[in-house]
């Protein structure tokens, strides 16, 4: 079992290695003019350092002047330390930046995470119960449609409704403009209503995946044997669908949500942006489409830990759910 | 699911049945493997739901861009009265100069006249060039230029003369010089001729002077297009002046008689001839100039802005030659009146609603929404098949070789698809899009970037079903008895293997084009994929960032939302039909 994980780990940590050196090449073999290009615009805007030194901090940080393996393990070396330099459209170090802003992310996935399990767990399973129904045909009929909806589109259409036609919320932004003035259950209830619009977008774009995974993995568990046995016992419907049904499809679901939690990063990538919610998604993106380098290399790093950290936990609770996975 | 085949076909009568062996072909009709995933497949209503939509999507992109009667880039115009700007007036309180014909008189010496005038000095000089000039009245002014004539020293009233240059003395100049001298003059007349003396101790110089221009604050405007070159002649402009200030009724300039009526508020000159008198031109203190230089303003169109002005009103009617009556207004700033006309003109034709020209209206470039949608639908669904064509190629290859194969080579490959799998996909792909920014590719070659991006980064669910299919596949008989047979590995693999693993990367493929669709959607909707003035139904939704278009033109972004959801909803549904046909057992 320690070996088994001794060796995710270590497979988890050569993947995030080669990941790195990949995305770090890549960026290398930008043409030059592009660092040279932005380089020169963020040194003409006010208040930012000069151009050579701009430059120079680039040399530090990414070791362009050398080859591109040295300038990794030199990457590397300070990256281990927390040293992703400064960033260009923040001014501040990479990382002083990300744990100001990570938490608004957290925050706005948990809830999303709550919301469509919610949602989706309990629709699926009644879905799998009523194989071939009408309720059947109505949940995969919207899963399909909550899985071809682009986030964007989604996202401009709840504006749309919500905010522009019936003008319950706030268009952008997390907290709204007489945020100071509010007491604390005033701030809260505002941030919250802020967050309406974005947590539905950001469920709505698991919820069809997830229901459709609930009712393959019921419906497989329906047809075990056990459950006949169950059923032939006597036991009544809701003991058998709750108490020996569910919980083994906790097991393939367990796996699913594992693969969910870097998705949702991603996911959330887009969301937030739309919604302008200040979190990481937001913040790299407005960093990324402005150039700045070390913002986007320490967010791209960041997200592939984020992956096999999550699968490495995936693994971990499978072993802790399912008994089978212990012994071998 | 699926009825056996030979039961639907059971001869109705009991002594044909006699007749045929048990393994007649005409009594075991056996469908054939791609005839059952056919009927299963059809037998499936959201998969052929799916199918009609897709049907539907690539008519209307294909054939809907043929049929339009529109281009994709055409942009419409149209025809709106707008006031615009029709002619300029300020009332006049500056000197204005009329120069002689062959003369020059600069901008400098202009300068150097004011401040001479306003010093009251009569004499001034500019560009090494002296002049002088007689004030008339306040209002009016004759500028000279002088040329020296003699240098004279006098001495016990008499005078010594030294010629310049090319200026010849006569006896009778000579004592009016002296005369004046001794008077203290500083200027006198001789042979109708102006000079002036300037005294610099006992020398004095006597210069000439000779007309070059008048400076004048009334304005003449012509009531015939063709007069208005001759108004601005110094002669006429002097001798009208001239009658003006000595209250005569008429002038007569180049031959030809003049009367000035003062009798309106303005004062107008007529023209007389043989035949009569014409009007010819009136008098003011306004400046009025058309904005277009072909326009000419009539005398009447002066008037009634002048008597508008004068009465403080803020528009006025004019009758043009036709009899037609056209309203102006005036917007005054400071001194400075425009005088706008509502004048019809062409404009882009940007968000009209729709309409019958325009099903689904213009967008904000004035271009057709409905025509740019099938454009659109074009690039959508070609960057999706050539996206997924890539990433089968990559893909088949890449799982082929390490399911076949496997042992180190398998480890391998599949290290490197995790390696792939582990790289965040949308920041990499706007981080391109942003360099692509940056460099200002041109949106033709941006979209086979894209294409290509997508591709490399999108190759490893492909690569992961088609080994972990050859690796299920490898095991089975089938494939040992080729091995027994010694069939050559490449036919092994092209002829045995690859027509086992088609259904299931028809399926994947089929799935991945409506994902493929949704994230070109998502990063055209950025800014970061297909640009304008190309069309995509990603880049037609962009529109949708900015809120003016969002709240108020719907007709814009929601039929296109709605088209990738379509899509991608009947490639999802057909994927999932295909699935279900080729493999029942799996059925969800």
């Amino acid at each position: 079992m320690t070996k088994y994980f001794l060796r995710r780990l270590i497979y988890a940590c050569f993947i995030v290695f080669f990941g790195s050196l990949i995305v770090y090449s890549t960026l290398r073999l930008l043409p030059t003019s592009y660092f040279e290009k932005v380089a020169r615009e963020r040194s003409s805007a006010p208040n930012s350092p000069s151009y050579t030194e701009i430059l120079n901090q680039l040399n530090k940080v990414y070791s362009l002047d050398t080859n591109i393996f040295v300038g990794f393990f030199n990457w590397g070396k300070n990256a281990i330390r927390g040293d992703f330099g400064n960033s260009w459209e923040y001014g501040i170090p990479v990382v002083q930046k990300f744990k100001e802003v990570i938490w608004y992310s957290i925050f706005l996935n948990v809830i999303t995470l709550l919301v469509q399990t919610f949602i989706s767990i309990p629709l699926g399973i009644l879905a799998a119960r009523k194989q071939y129904s009408k309720t059947d045909y109505m949940v995969t009929i919207v899963s399909m449609i909550a899985i071809s909806l682009p986030t964007f589109f989604l996202a401009t259409v709840l504006k749309y409704i919500f905010s522009v036609k019936l003008g319950w919320f706030d268009l952008y932004g997390i907290v709204g403009c007489y945020y100071d003035q509010l007491d604390f259950w005033g701030k809260v209830g505002d941030m919250a209503k802020h967050l309406v619009l974005p947590v539905l977008t950001l469920s709505m774009l698991n919820i069809g995946g997830l229901m459709r995974y609930t009712r393959t993995n019921m419906l497989e568990v329906l047809n075990a044997d056990y459950i006949r046995t169950a059923r032939a016992k006597g036991l009544s419907e809701d003991v058998v669908i709750n108490r020996h049904a569910f919980r083994n499809t906790l097991i393939p679901l367990v796996t699913y949500f594992s693969y969910l939690i870097p998705n949702m990063f991603a996911g959330s990538f887009i969301t937030e942006t739309l919604y302008q919610i200040p979190g990481i998604g937001y913040i790299s993106y407005y960093a990324i489409i402005h150039g700045d380098i070390p913002f986007a290399m320490f967010y791209l790093v960041i997200i592939m830990i984020l992956t096999q950290v999550s699968l490495l936990i995936a693994d971990f609770m499978y072993a802790v759910v399912d008994p089978r996975v212990r012994i071998n | 699911m699926s009825e056996s085949p030979q039961q639907q076909n059971l001869p109705a009568d009991p002594n044909l049945q006699e007749e045929i062996h048990l393994d007649d072909v005409s009594r075991v009709k056996v469908l054939s493997p791609s005839m059952l995933v056919f009927r299963r497949f059809i037998r499936n209503k959201l998969a052929i739901v799916g199918l009609i939509i897709l049907i539907a999507m690539f008519l209307f992109s294909f054939i809907g861009g043929v049929i339009s009667p529109y281009k994709q880039q055409q942009v419409f115009r149209k025809y709106e009265v707008i006031p615009k700007e029709y002619a300029a007036a300020t009332i006049n309180k500056d000197l204005r100069y009329i120069v002689q014909d062959g003369q020059s008189f600069p901008g400098g010496a202009i300068a150097q006249f004011v401040l001479a005038k306003n010093n009251k000095r009569l004499v001034f000089s500019s560009g090494g060039k002296d002049y002088s000039y007689t004030e008339i009245t306040p209002d009016f002014y004759i500028i000279a230029e002088n040329f020296p004539a003699a240098e004279v020293i006098i001495l016990a009233g008499k005078g010594r003369f030294t010629a310049a240059e090319g200026f010849e003395l006569t006896e009778g100049l000579e004592t009016a010089a002296v005369e004046a001298i001794e008077a203290r003059a500083a200027d006198f007349e001789y042979d109708g001729s102006h000079y002036f003396i300037t005294r610099q101790g006992k020398m004095n110089s006597i210069t000439y002077s000779k007309d070059i221009a008048i400076a004048s604050k009334l304005i003449f405007d012509a009531f015939e297009p063709d007069a208005r070159k001759k108004l601005g002649t110094v002669e006429f402009v002097y001798e009208a002046q001239t009658a003006l200030i000595n209250d005569q009724d008429s002038f007569e300039a180049a031959g030809i008689t003049y009367r000035i009526d003062l009798s309106d508020e303005a004062a107008i000159i007529y023209r007389q001839s043989e035949t009569g008198e014409t009007p010819y031109a009136s008098i003011s203190n306004l400046i009025v100039r058309a904005i277009s230089p072909e326009v000419f303003l009539t005398v009447d169109f002066k008037r009634k802005f002048s008597e508008a002005i004068n009465d403080r009103q803020t528009s006025f009617v004019v009758t043009d030659a036709q009899g037609v009556e056209e309203t102006y207004t005036i917007n005054r700033v400071h001194e400075t009146y425009s005088i706008m006309a509502q004048k019809e003109s062409q404009l882009i034709d940007i968000f009209s609603f729709p309409s019958r020209q325009h099903w689904l209206g213009t967008d904000g470039n004035g271009m057709d929404v409905l025509t740019r949608l099938m454009y659109g639908g074009r690039i959508s669904l070609m960057v999706g098949f050539v996206v997924v064509f890539f990433e089968l190629l990559i893909g088949v290859v890449v799982g082929g070789i390490a399911g076949f194969f496997g042992g180190a080579i398998d480890t391998l490959l599949m290290r490197v698809v995790d390696l792939f799998n582990s790289i965040p996909f949308y920041p990499i792909v706007i981080i391109m899009g942003a360099v692509m920014d940056t460099f200002e590719i041109n949106p033709v070659a941006r979209i086979f970037y894209l294409m290509a991006v997508l591709g490399i980064l999108g190759w490893t669910g492909i690569a992961r079903v088609v080994r972990g299919q050859i690796l299920t596949l490898r095991e089975q008989d089938f494939m040992v008895a080729t091995e027994a047979t010694g069939i050559p590995v490449a036919r092994r693999i092209f002829r045995h293997l690859v027509p086992n693993v088609m259904p299931l990367l028809i399926v994947q493929a089929t799935l991945a084009l409506g994902n493929i669709i949704i994230i070109e959607a998502t990063l055209s909707f950025l800014g970061l994929g297909v640009k304008y003035p190309i069309a995509s139904w990603g880049s037609i939704i962009n529109a949708a960032t900015n809120l003016h278009v969002m709240t108020n033109y719907w007709f814009i972004w929601i039929p296109a939302g709605i088209l990738i959801v379509l899509t991608v909803l009947g490639f999802n549904f057909v994927g999932d039909g295909l699935r279900d046909a080729f493999d029942p057992k799996m059925k969800r």
